[in-house]
């Protein structure tokens, strides 16, 4: 059975709108404006035990909104949705208790106590027993290495530091399935990392279900082997990363650095797009130039000291979709 | 854990991350008890040049301005997180309180115990403490019960005032000082019995926001004096349920806040 079920899930907020001028918020006092917009429109998914998903779109997509109904935080305007077997925004507490959710934008810590204090105070808010407690407690301390960082105050940490005990204390209470909103913003490249290299972990050994929502397209290329997009609050791709790809084009990249310098890169069925030093980009499509042969044929002509094969990035890939979708 | 131990547990952890912040903590304690010190220096000064005001003196008003104000500033003291709650809708942290299996109104209330209002409260206690010892009460066991009784009533409602004032966040970003007026405008109306008050503000305060009830009826019960009103002095036993009937409503108002916030999530 799935784990999370979501079916044409709608969400529209209406923001009241103020008059300009100084009777504006006079006026607005009896009589409001509202304006509505639509966060998320007929939304439908469903996550499997042990799915590690990319939720991905532009700013004011209705990542976040789905995010916080999942959560059991918003409720719906229409639509149904089922997390481990709960309606979220039913039964909050039940549900919660059984889910972590962790915001890159915010910290659940308390702010001027030892971090080990705030995962005390989280195993009596979530009621987690002595002994899995511990159990947990000191697993998710070795995976993130947050020793040397218990005993000090939320407010001294850097975020990196404070992502990372973050993510233990969402997941103290032993939740099956994770929740992330952007998780790595605003880390520098070795807290990505770090956060990456955990949530692949807990995801293949203690199946935990993950579903994130990031800006970062290489969160979704090192962890996510689904990927669902969004835009204008409406899911437009759902599958594979491959697939994805597939979809928008077959480019592919042929990297090659070439002995001499000066010469120019010329093949059949291959267009140079980058040139810098001794390194030429080649843009091509492998359905009509297979691989091996362009390969062969670039090897043939020129002196080459290393080659490599490459996707197109997968921003380039999102950005290209949205315009596509916009045309 | 219970929701009871947990709201103590929670308070605890408070206390302890104010105590990173010492000299800061002591600092205010002492400047908050000048200040409210200030306020009972200008009571003082009416009576000294009337004796009495309508039939009443100065201890016995001294003994409202004492009750009121040491429940007052437990209320106060207790009252942070839904204080500083409106700040908490605008950034969307409410939503992290959301995310957690327990009653949001615990978790909002359990955020913080300002320990510095002990300056408040030494004050009126020493000005309680006075007036007790002037109008010779009895402290009996039933008139310790009644005055812890009429306290407690009276720091339920003026919580229930300060969840009222949270609540209107839900609704609105303004800060509307309405609620403001009537919880500070009820501590001074409140130090003063309500027989010197025009019938509409009696009104108001009986049957309105019940400060009457949880204050001036069981006052003068502790005091034994008859009520130039007219009520009789029993009424002052049962009184003090209004203003846990008032957290009640208040508390049930928060809910539905809470109920408007998840559907609208603004």
């Amino acid at each position: 059975m799935s784990q999370i079920v979501v079916e044409g899930l709608t969400k529209t907020y209406q923001i009241a709108e103020r008059e300009p001028g100084p009777w504006g918020a006079v006026r607005g006092l009896f009589r409001r404006r509202y304006r509505r917009v639509v966060a998320v429109r007929d939304v439908s998914f469903s996550v499997e035990s042990g799915e590690l998903i990319g939720y991905v779109g532009p700013n004011g997509a209705g990542k976040s909104t789905t995010i916080k109904i999942l959560a059991g935080i918003l409720v719906p305007d229409s639509g149904r949705c089922r997390v481990l077997g709960r309606v979220p925004w039913r039964e909050r507490v039940a549900h919660t208790a059984r889910i972590g959710v962790v915001f890159g934008q915010r910290t659940q810590l308390w702010w001027d106590l030892p971090v080990i204090e705030s995962f005390e105070l989280l195993r009596d808010i979530y009621r987690v027993p002595e002994t899995v407690y511990r159990k947990h407690r000191d697993e998710l301390v070795d995976r993130l290495e947050l020793s040397p960082l218990l005993d000090t105050p939320v407010r001294q940490l850097s975020l990196g530091q404070r992502m990372r005990c973050d993510l233990a204390a969402a997941l103290l209470h032993g939740p099956a399935v994770l929740f992330l909103d952007e998780p790595t913003i605003g880390l520098d490249a070795a807290s990505k990392l770090a956060v990456r290299d955990f949530l692949w972990e807990i995801n293949r050994e203690r199946n935990v279900t993950i579903l994130l929502t990031t800006h970062d397209m290489d969160d979704i290329e090192a962890l996510c082997s689904r990927v669902i997009v969004i835009a204008d609050g409406e899911v437009f791709y759902d599958g594979s990363l491959e697939g994805l790809r597939a979809r928008v084009t077959n480019e592919r990249r042929l990297i090659v650095d070439l002995e001499d310098p000066g010469l120019p890169l010329r093949v059949e069925g291959a267009v140079e797009i980058q040139r810098e030093g001794h390194r030429r980009v080649l843009s091509f499509d492998p359905t009509k130039t297979p691989t091996p042969l362009l390969i062969a044929d670039v090897t043939a002509k020129y002196p080459v000291r290393d080659l490599f094969v490459e996707n197109p990035p997968i921003e380039e890939i999102v950005a290209q979709l949205y315009r596509d979708r916009e045309r | 854990m219970s929701g009871f131990r947990l709201y103590w547990r929670l308070i605890g952890a408070s206390i302890r991350a104010q105590m990173q912040y010492r000299a800061s903590f002591w600092m205010h304690s002492v400047a908050h008890l000048v200040d409210t010190g200030l306020e009972f220096l200008a009571i003082w000064a009416l009576f000294a040049r009337f004796r009495q005001v309508l039939g009443w003196t100065l201890p016995e008003v001294a003994f409202f301005y004492g009750t009121i104000n040491i429940a007052f500033s437990i209320a106060d003291a207790f009252n942070r997180g839904f204080d500083l709650f409106g700040q908490k809708v605008r950034s969307g942290d409410f939503d992290l309180i959301l995310i957690r299996p327990r009653s949001t109104a615990l978790q909002i209330a359990a955020q913080e115990l300002r320990l510095m209002r002990v300056g408040r409260l030494s004050q009126s206690c020493v000005v309680f403490g006075w007036a007790s010892w002037k109008l010779n009460v009895l402290w009996s066991p039933e008139w310790c019960l009644l005055l812890l009784w009429t306290l407690l009533g009276t720091v339920a409602l003026f919580y229930a005032l300060f969840v009222l004032q949270a609540t209107l966040a839900f609704w609105t970003t303004e800060t509307l000082e309405v609620v403001n007026a009537v919880t500070y405008g009820g501590v001074e109306a409140g130090q003063y019995p309500i027989a010197l008050y025009r019938p509409w503000l009696r009104e108001f305060l009986t049957y309105g926001v019940p400060i009457a009830c949880v204050n001036y009826y069981p006052i003068l019960a502790l005091l034994g004096k008859p009520d130039p009103l007219g009520a009789p002095l029993w009424v002052g036993w049962l009184s003090p349920l209004a203003g846990m009937a008032f957290l009640g409503v208040a508390l049930f108002a928060w809910e539905l806040g809470v109920r408007h916030y998840r559907s609208t999530g603004s």
